[in-house]
């Protein structure tokens, strides 16, 4: 049993809904409660569908248990295959629908119906949402693709000289994060390559287009959470390779044009595919304020590994911290974050990160909803990277995260909601300005993230006083009048880190002098 | 399957049809959105899977950036296969929550759908918890599975589970407890009201306080500010209270009648109240007229989902002048719907229970002016060039009462309004 307040992933069924939702022309029945239905509201409130979710539920009740469920889903299934004549009917159980063992896909695959059908398992007490997703695609391919599997022996085909190189993007899906603007920007990229793209799905793929997969030369696997299981069987079955690097960030999309090229046996000149304003934007003076900013990233396991390059090498942070719910790849961000010489948090525990977040004090992070509320409660900047992410990141405007306009798109993500350079040094100058005060967001922020502006919590004491309490800290009224002086912004940190300079060296009072001496020994 | 399965008393109350078949509704959890605001030193407990956490987040919106006082025990392999002892691992989250709230005067575990069909006895949990912790607060259970509860029925369940906590009324003197989940800005309202007609002997039941418990005896009289309390009011009945029967304080008339039906029982006849209640009531006309001319003559469909469809219906129909296409409700409690019921008119296609795809079909086929659904089918109506009113906003937002009569016409009335405005594009 574990206490969960908020949680990052859904259950495993959730997953299953997002390959369905995802494709065309497929339908998943889930034997499920009454009220499982709520995951309708993801997908046509969260991503603004205009369609249901093409699931039909079960929604058996008290009255129906121990007598009539098995029929409920035989009843189900048929209803389906009737109204929706879908290609491929996907049958699973809700966390309750497992627990009655009605065995939902033996009674599919008893029961004669129009639709071919691939049931399932979920296992909804151990796994989560992504694995729902990466399991229901995977059984989806193998379910089509697995009589034309190549035979011991046999290799694939070379591609014809007059045909064109090809992947497939495998992957992307509903309620992923910005995947819609992904698929599009990666698709140029691709075609200014002389790539064709075979297939893309599960995103608006139907279960015909899969059958074409194994056409490609090699399967791009544009989101890990999904597609690793997929790509590797593929590989196995069908001789394709995996084109692993994810195109997110400047650096890593030179890198996946490097690999696209080096597996299809292209002579590409990297420079000549497309190029990004990321670099000139991150080199130009008025970004010197953004170096070493110390940045706090947590998120699904590929958006917290490409952040963190991204943070660093492009936009020259401080990554402070580095983790992710994902515990599929723990190992790839355990092996990252040693890297930058962190400790990976790796945890579904929003309030262990809560509680991360507030011992690190960053001055950005990069985070989902979830870190969001943190951030907000703390009064620290925040930009959404990843899902669960909230309506307001599925825009209207076209913004992918991947590509050389994604790389645009983090860009500016990233660098709105911190104060800006210029602005920094006005904020300085006006400090006694009364309306360009610490207590007056800046401007740009309009209420929603703003800059720090947590109460100084430590009141000031006579200039002599000292406190009967071993260990505790007392700030002079002159240091603390000193202290103001220091930009709102970075106050806080001026504060802890003279607070731990003075326990440092057995100080009980800060005065002016210690106020200085901190600032010189922190100095970098 | 459609089968007839009663007839009110009234003769010219509509016929009710029962449907059968997929349920498009939340389950009784939800209730604990509004509850635990109403409740503000409460805690719920959902002990449940990773479904009903994910059902409690999507559907507040993960807008509350507050620590929320509910949370999720989920029960994990480990728990199922008995390879853990549930009452213990219970006992232990139980302790860590309440360490992290020292603030909490009450815990509601609250049953979900695994948790019955594993048939863990909460009832029992609560009980045993309840001598741990005893001078700390009060633990209860309920459930708020949705095999057994559909939305609203939520709070019924955790309502008639306080009851037995309720104190016994030292004497008969009649005292009015008003019963179900109210803003507190209509309470004072309320009181206000129930002030001007003399009547002082007023609880509110639930209060904002846990401890606040209102004494129950043969002098209660049950007053429903919601109509889905038809466990807590047999619960209240057993304690000796009566139920004032009446219609539901939405619409002017609604509001009127309850009050009546009230002070009926303080002697208060019905023109005395309307004449103390004049100026609310004049208020709220003037205001409603306003917002009348946008739904005047336009037809309405309702999907069954929150429980206040059949008040709503008589309200948009009585005081709106909507025409009704069909009110689906996903259960129909006689005996507390009687009333409502027979303000519908006769030949209005009344429905209980559901079979979404065909209900969906009949839209597409009416296809009304506005339709009242959960938040999960508005958006795809919409698509379609349909009006939609998502129906959760009605337990969300302030409606009851002389004051609030035209904020609850306006939430019907802007989507109508909305597309008269637009000139962007079609819908569909």
């Amino acid at each position: 049993m574990e206490l969960a307040l908020w949680t990052y992933e859904g259950p495993p069924h959730v997953g299953a809904i997002r390959i369905a939702a995802s494709m065309r022309d497929v339908h998943l029945v889930l034997h499920a409660p009454q009220g499982d239905t709520y995951a309708d509201l993801l997908f046509t409130m969260i991503e603004r569908e205009n369609r249901r979710p093409p699931v039909t539920w079960t929604t058996f009740q008290a009255r129906d248990l121990g007598s009539s469920t098995a029929q409920m889903v035989i009843d189900t299934l048929e209803g389906v295959c009737e109204r929706y004549h879908p290609q491929v009917l996907l049958v699973a159980e809700s966390c309750t629908g497992e627990l009655l063992q009605d065995q939902p896909g033996a009674l599919a695959k008893g029961a004669n119906l129009s639709a071919p059908v691939i049931p399932i398992e979920m296992a909804a007490y151990t796994h989560k949402e992504n694995w729902g997703a990466s399991e229901t695609f995977y059984q989806l391919v193998r379910g089509l693709l697995a009589a034309r599997a190549l035979k011991p022996g046999e290799t694939k085909a070379p591609r014809g000289a007059d045909q064109p190189p090809s992947v497939n993007l495998i992957g992307p899906t509903k309620l992923g994060f910005r995947c819609r603007d992904d698929v599009v920007e990666v698709q140029k990229l691709l075609e200014q390559m002389g790539v064709r793209v075979n297939v893309v799905a599960p995103l608006n793929a139907t279960p015909r287009d899969l059958l074409r997969i194994p056409d490609a030369d090699a399967n791009v696997n544009l989101a890990p959470e999904v597609g690793d299981l997929t790509c590797d069987w593929l590989k196995r079955q069908f001789q394709q390779p995996i084109i692993s690097t994810v195109p997110m960030g400047w650096g890593a999309t030179r890198d996946f044009i490097a690999e696209v090229s080096e597996t299809l046996g292209l002579d590409i000149d990297v420079d000549s595919v497309g190029d990004s304003r990321l670099p000139w934007y991150s080199r130009s003076v008025d970004s010197t304020y953004l170096t070493n900013k110390r940045v706090f990233i947590f998120a699904d396991g590929t958006h917290a590994i490409a952040a963190a390059r991204v943070a660093r090498d492009e936009m020259g942070f401080e990554v402070v911290g580095l983790g992710t719910y994902s515990r599929e790849r723990a190992r790839d961000v355990r092996a990252l974050a040693k890297e930058y010489g962190l400790e990976a948090l790796i945890t579904d525990d929003y309030l262990a990160v809560e509680r991360a977040v507030e011992a690190l004090q960053p001055e950005l992070v990069l985070g989902t909803q979830m870190e969001r509320h943190i951030a907000k409660r703390l009064g620290l900047p925040c930009a959404v990277i990843s899902t669960p992410a909230h309506v307001q990141d599925y825009p209207a405007r076209y913004s992918p995260q991947m590509g050389f306009e994604g790389c645009n798109v983090l860009f500016d993500t990233w660098v709105h909601p911190l104060i800006m350079g210029l602005e920094e040094h006005l904020l300085t100058m006006f400090r006694d300005d009364f309306e360009f005060n610490d207590t007056a967001a800046p401007s740009h922020l309009g209420g929603e993230g703003g800059g720090s502006h947590q109460p100084d919590a430590v009141a000031a004491v006579a200039e002599t006083t000292e406190t009967d309490e071993p260990g505790a800290i007392a700030w002079a009224v002159s240091a603390e009048k000193e202290l103001r002086k220091i930009p709102f912004f970075v106050r806080g940190k001026a504060r802890r880190n003279t607070e731990h300079f003075a326990i440092e060296n057995g100080l009980s009072v800060i005065d002016v002098e210690t106020l200085y001496e901190a600032k010189a020994h922190y100095s970098r | 399957m459609t089968e007839l399965i009663a007839r009110t008393e009234n003769a010219n109350a509509p016929e009710v049809i029962t449907e059968r078949g997929e349920r498009a509704v939340f389950c009784g959890l939800t209730s604990i959105i509004w509850l635990h605001r109403r409740i503000q030193d409460a805690f719920f407990l959902v002990v449940g899977s990773r479904t009903c956490a994910h059902l409690l987040q999507s559907a507040a919106g993960v807008m509350i950036f507050a620590e929320p006082r509910f949370a999720t025990a989920i029960l994990g392999e480990r728990d199922l296969a008995g390879m853990a002892d549930c009452n213990e691992e219970l006992d232990r989250v139980v302790s860590e929550l309440l360490a992290r709230r020292p603030d909490i005067r009450r815990l509601f575990l609250v049953g979900s759908c695994p948790s019955e069909v594993i048939k863990l006895d909460l009832a029992n949990a609560a009980a045993r918890l309840q001598g741990d912790h005893d001078n700390r607060l009060r633990i209860s259970a309920f459930s708020g599975s949705g095999i057994e509860t559909t939305f609203t029925q939520g709070e019924d369940q955790c309502l008639a589970s306080m009851v037995p906590d309720l104190p016994t009324a030292q004497d008969a003197t009649p005292r009015l407890m008003v019963v179900g989940t109210l803003a507190d800005i209509v309470e004072e309202q309320f009181r206000r009201h129930f002030t001007q007609l003399g009547i002082n002997e007023v609880d509110f039941f639930p209060a904002a306080r846990a401890d606040d418990l209102p004494a129950v005896g043969p002098g209660t009289r049950i007053l429903l500010a919601q109509p889905y309390l038809g466990d807590t009011v047999g619960a209240l009945r057993k304690r000796g209270a009566k139920l004032i029967s009446a219609l539901y304080p939405l619409g002017i008339q609604g509001t009127l009648a309850w009050f009546q039906a009230a002070a009926a029982e303080w002697g208060c006849s019905a023109e005395t109240v309307q004449e103390s209640l004049a100026i609310p009531i004049a208020r709220a006309q003037k205001a409603l007229s306003r917002v009348r001319t946008s739904l005047e003559g336009k037809s309405l469909q309702f999907l069954p989902d929150s429980q206040l469809e059949i008040p709503l219906a008589r309200f948009l129909s009585e005081e709106c002048g909507m025409s009704l296409v069909e009110v689906a409700t996903p259960y129909v409690d006689q005996s507390l719907m009687a009333e409502e019921l027979a303000r519908l008119a006769e030949d209005v296609r009344v429905v209980e229970g559901a079979d979404l795809d065909s209900a969906l079909a009949r839209v597409r086929a009416n296809r009304p002016d506005l339709t009242v659904c959960g938040m999960g089918i508005a958006n795809p109506l919409e698509a379609e060039g349909l009006r939609t009113k998502w129906s959760i906003e009605l337990v969300f937002t302030p409606i009851q009462g002389f004051d609030q009569v035209a904020d609850l016409a306006g939430l019907f009335s802007r989507p109508l309004v909305r597309e008269r405005q637009l000139e962007v594009g079609s819908w569909s």
